[in-house]
């Protein structure tokens, strides 16, 4: 008679997401990217091919770009996060939101999310960024729809955006 | 896609990680996760626990000096890439960090991680060769160190032991004077190495090169030194003519992989031109 699997004990993880703190128990093989959408409801995270390739599923830990679907919960123990949810502040679109929008830089939308949050983490690192670096950047993000022009348009109108509201502030 | 079962232990340092390695003959190390866990997922790896060693502090450390660079077996790409002591001696390094992976793999996969899984097509793995680096290593009988040249065995093969941990990358200072590089033709896809070459060279006052460390990844099942090329640039005055005659041979007698991306035919003619292309810069022709 085979024996059954010797039983894996839950670990318990808090953690803070988009502001809000979390204490959760997780086995240790549940990934970062099922446990926000199955156990916190962030649904905003997509799972495109699960084989970290597509960045569907990017979101930021600890100011880390990071794909979810590539990191266990449990690593997560203590960390803050951000996913697509946590971007717009008190009802008004972060100007990556809002570039992807006025530049219709989507079509089915699946791969916004994690390309977006991509996006957002490249700009914080290169606030002008040439279309060339915008490319490489966004290397691990795919988008099957868009042909990637919007895409980059969209970028080149938040780093706009935010060089104005960054010379604004600095008068 | 969820990998099959496995107990968690986040290592407080580097003995309490060993301790566990021991006591758990089918543990695995988990430093970025950047391979092992997409094997997982795949369940081309089922190690039936995980020791995490992200949050050892000692490990995270980049200590840059004029008689080499110590780089901790936790620093990310990306950290080692925003390092301007390494920028600055080791530009090979932050050359061929921005052509690893994507942004988010270069954001938490580690340097000491791509030498312990030792991909056959991994970027870092020429470079550390390229570099005369070596690995300081802690296993249950105290520390050790292991040179580049001893460490690829095979693909995914090491001769690290299995309870052993990488502490650390340590590079020596480069030549005085030098030309260093890194070439790679990427998959499309993937993003990984068809083929990648990296190259050292240090030269004389008189420009003469006296050293040359040139390796390959990609090609073969692991990274590998071009020991003809290096000969046949050493001790020579660097031309266009001299670098093309050496890099045409690059390929004679490697054991050269071939798959339904790129034949065994189209990785040594890769194998040659890029390493044309690496010594042409690196030499400054």
């Amino acid at each position: 008679m085979a024996e059954a699997p010797a039983k894996i004990e839950t670990q318990r993880i808090t953690l803070t997401v988009n502001g809000q703190e979390h204490a959760e128990e997780v086995e240790p093989r549940m990934l970062l990217v099922h446990f926000l959408r199955d156990q916190l409801g962030l649904t905003g995270t997509h799972v495109g091919c699960d084989t970290s390739q597509c960045g569907a599923c990017v979101v930021d830990v600890n100011g880390k770009t990071t794909k979810s679907c590539t990191m266990f919960a449990v690593q997560a123990d203590g960390a803050e996060i951000t996913t697509i949810e946590g971007l717009a502040s008190e009802g008004a679109y972060h100007p990556v939101q809002e570039g992807f929008w006025e530049m219709h830089g989507l079509q089915c939308g699946y791969c916004t999310p994690g390309m977006i949050m991509s996006s957002v983490a490249l700009l914080k690192r290169n606030p002008h960024p040439s279309e060339q670096e915008i490319r490489h950047e966004l290397e691990g993000n795919i988008c099957r729809c868009t042909g990637y022009q919007n895409i980059v348009r969209a970028v080149q109108y938040a780093a706009d955006k935010m060089g104005e509201s960054g010379a604004a502030s600095a008068d | 896609m969820f990998p099959t079962e496995f107990a968690y232990h986040r290592a407080t340092s580097v003995q309490d990680a060993i301790a566990f390695l021991g006591a758990n003959p089918d543990a695995k190390v988990l430093a970025g996760g950047h391979s092992l866990i997409p094997a997982m997922k795949l369940r081309l790896a089922a190690p039936g626990a995980l020791v995490d060693i992200g949050r050892i502090e000692s490990l995270h450390a980049i200590d840059v000096r004029p008689d080499g660079a110590k780089i901790g077996a936790m620093a990310t790409y990306n950290d080692i890439r925003d390092n301007a002591g390494i920028a600055r001696i080791y530009p090979i390094l932050p050359e061929a960090i921005a052509e690893i992976g994507d942004a988010q793999v270069r954001e938490r996969g580690t340097f000491g991680g791509s030498l312990a899984h030792a991909d056959p097509a991994a970027d870092l793995t020429a470079v550390f060769l390229a570099l005369n680096g070596e690995i300081a290593v802690t296993g249950p009988n105290g520390d050790r160190t292991i040179k580049a040249d001893d460490l690829f065995v095979d693909l995914w093969t090491t001769t690290l032991e299995t309870d052993e941990i990488i502490t650390s990358v340590i590079l020596p200072a480069p030549p005085a004077s030098n030309g260093m590089g890194y070439e790679k033709h990427a998959h499309p896809a993937s993003g990984y190495a068809v083929v990648g070459i990296a190259a050292v060279l240090g030269f004389s006052a008189d420009k003469t090169c006296e050293s040359a460390r040139i390796a390959v990844t990609g090609a073969t099942s692991k990274a590998t030194r071009l020991t003809g090329v290096e000969q046949a640039l050493t001790g020579q005055k660097l031309t266009a003519e001299l670098v093309s005659s050496a890099a045409g041979q690059a390929s004679d007698g490697l054991d050269i992989n071939g798959d339904l991306y790129a034949s065994e035919e189209y990785r040594a003619h890769l194998v040659n031109v890029l390493t044309r292309r690496v010594l042409t810069s690196a030499a400054g022709l």
